[in-house]
């Protein structure tokens, strides 16, 4: 028999309250948006593809820049169709294209994270820089940020390229390079209005410093609206990068690239579809479903973007 | 008011200048072989010093950036290293074909992205809303090149093949050979860039319609029995419009230099395909004075835009 003290007790244990901070609650959001989780799926699919490259020309057995000049062209030397050994067709120097696409997705995924995430350290620094301390720092940072959003940035990254030559570090630095302002400008407004609130000012009077507040109070304020740009510039990004291949400043051949692979097709999507089709089709899935998945990401963090 | 127009003028200038800087710096440090390019295979050392006399590559740089900007000054961007043209007449010559192509799709984007907007606002969470915003978005993820090639694809090569010859491959046809040509030349590259930009407009309107049509005067005019089109078009649309002025202003300022992929695609010979063929040829004044006009179009397009927006509410306030 259960005494009623033991009771009490039970029915007033007090329930364990989640502390949900909006960060938590922005993700349980984005848990719950379909169209969102599919394209994470589909990304990471992409991101398996990409380390699983060598796994892809080991099953097929060709490798990557292998050209089959015999069995991979016809006769009049023109690309080959799908077919058993050749799963999505060759190019037109009778390489395997689904190993290149693969590989391909190497090339892509790594520009798009590396560049993305140099164009967002620097602009988040120099914005936190020209919105906090203010003064001659912030004319300076601004006009900077003006130059360089006025830049006409694909024709300058183009003569840049053409001047260095193409590589994959010159690539990552161009997008880099050029990129930031944004990010800084958005930081920059942001942090303009917090370097006014209550706690910056009970973090100095506590005797912190400009860098302690500014990396330890003021940047935790301004993450989301980061996030939610870093999500939707990384298919900016490879796109960024494939057009520039595609206008022949990627990466010098062999080495397969989506942008590349296109451009390769052009003069043959007249007679072979398949050349243009899948390498076009890798690009598209992987833009289309980061911007689905950034999409998701924006309204999980701002939701009052998508209320009525 | 005059007095920003002042200062925001005063700041362009010295945008311009930095990047005129920048650039120059850019290019000249760079290893360059023009004069061997132009003196040919046998070109002797005494002619390509002549050659660089003549170019005034054997100067200082800043002596040369210095000259330049002397005769940027006064409106003369230098001549091309090849044919001794003013690059201000290459500019002109390729200024209209970038226009017409800007210009063109501008009108289309415009309809269709505030169109769409205007319909997600109006039937939020709607079925029909959902699918503007993918349709919107699955463009806005095309890369623009794959897109010019598809349309290629099946309006040109497909359709052509069936007999109808519609749309040409590419090229220009200038205005003054008749407006049916120019638009045929021009409508696929039109779509092309339209279809990309419009998605930006599409969720600027359906989020600015979406707070207005929220508004205290929204419900008045509603309960005033205005028919609920003439609220959502004369008297929603009318202020969700202005951030989407502002960002048709930036587009379009863009656009005079970031068609290059477009006009590539279908071999338009505008500003964009000019300076990809100087940057091939190390053209430098043709590319500083492509690179630094464009940038002067974003500037511009800038504080007119920053005056359109004070035009347009008079609750800003410009200083």
């Amino acid at each position: 028999m259960t005494s009623a003290i033991e009771m009490v007790d039970v029915i007033d244990e007090p329930k364990a309250i989640e502390g949900r901070s909006p960060f938590s609650l922005a993700l349980r959001r984005l848990r719950k948006d379909k169209v969102a989780m599919i394209s994470l799926v589909v990304i990471v699919l992409i991101v398996l593809m990409a380390i699983l490259a060598p796994v892809f020309a080991a099953v097929t057995g060709h490798p990557p820049n292998e050209q089959y000049r015999d069995i991979g062209l016809t006769p009049d030397g023109l690309p080959r169709g799908p077919n058993g050994t050749f799963w999505l067709g060759t190019d037109d120097l009778g390489r395997d294209i689904l190993v290149r696409i693969a590989y391909g997705a190497r090339i892509s995924l790594l520009v798009g994270v590396i560049a993305t995430a140099i164009t967002v350290v620097i602009g988040v620094v120099l914005g936190l820089a020209a919105g906090f301390l203010g003064g001659i720092t912030d004319t300076i940072l601004a006009r900077l940020i003006d130059v360089v959003l006025s830049v006409p940035f694909l024709l300058v990254a183009i003569a840049l390229v053409s001047v260095t030559g193409p590589s994959l570090t010159v690539t990552v630095l161009v997008i880099g390079c050029f990129s930031w302002a944004s990010v800084a400008r958005i930081v920059r407004g942001q942090v303009l209005s917090l370097r006014e609130r209550e706690f910056v000012e009970a973090a100095r009077s506590l005797g912190a410093g400009d860098r302690r507040i500014m990396f330890v109070d003021v940047l935790p304020n301004v993450i989301a609206p980061v996030i939610v740009y870093t999500t939707l510039l990384i298919p900016v990004v490879i796109v960024t990068q494939a057009t520039l291949s595609f206008l022949g400043l990627g990466l010098p051949p062999p080495t397969p690239d989506w942008g590349g692979m296109i451009s390769e097709s052009q003069n043959y999507y007249t007679t072979a579809w398949w050349f243009i089709l899948f390498p076009g089709l890798a690009l598209l899935v992987t833009t289309l479903a980061f911007n689905l998945f950034g999409d998701g990401v924006r309204d999980a963090f701002d939701p009052r973007a998508d209320r009525t | 008011m005059a007095m920003f127009l002042i200062r925001r003028i005063g700041h362009g200038i010295l945008v311009l200048w930095l990047i005129s800087v920048a650039v120059f710096a850019l290019f000249f440090v760079a290893p360059s072989n023009v004069a061997q390019t132009l003196a040919g295979r046998q070109g002797t050392p005494e002619t390509i010093a002549l050659i660089k006399h003549r170019l005034g590559l054997d100067l200082p740089v800043w002596q040369q950036y210095l000259h330049f900007l002397g005769n940027a000054v006064k409106g003369n961007l230098g001549y091309d290293y090849y044919h001794q043209v003013p690059v201000t007449h290459i500019i002109g010559q390729a200024l209209p074909i970038t226009v017409s192509l800007a210009l063109g799709a501008a009108v289309l984007w415009l309809a269709l992205g505030v169109f769409n907007g205007v319909i997600s606002a109006t039937h939020p969470r709607s079925l029909a809303d959902r699918g503007l915003t993918l349709f919107a978005l699955f463009f806005y993820s095309f890369p623009s090149f794959l897109l010019g090639l598809l349309l290629l694809y099946f309006l040109y090569f497909r359709l052509t093949l069936s007999g109808f010859g519609w749309f040409p491959a590419g090229g220009y046809a200038p205005l003054a050979g008749g407006i049916g040509p120019w638009f045929q030349h021009l409508l696929l590259p039109w779509v092309a860039l339209a279809l990309l930009l419009a998605a930006t407009y599409t969720r600027l309107t359906r989020g600015s319609m979406l707070d207005v049509l929220g508004e205290d005067y929204i419900r008045t005019a509603r309960s005033k029995g205005i028919r609920e089109s003439r609220v959502v078009v004369v008297h929603g649309l009318r202020s969700a419009l202005t951030p989407v002025v502002t960002q048709f202003g930036i587009d379009l300022g863009q656009l005079i230099g970031g068609v290059v992929v477009t006009e590539t695609v279908f071999s338009l010979p505008g500003l964009g395909q000019t300076a990809v063929t100087a940057i091939n040829q190390q053209d430098l004044p043709v590319i500083i004075g492509i690179v630094l006009f464009a940038s002067a179009a974003v500037v511009v397009a800038n504080i007119l835009v920053d005056i359109g927006y004070a035009v347009l509410d008079p609750r800003v306030r410009l200083h």
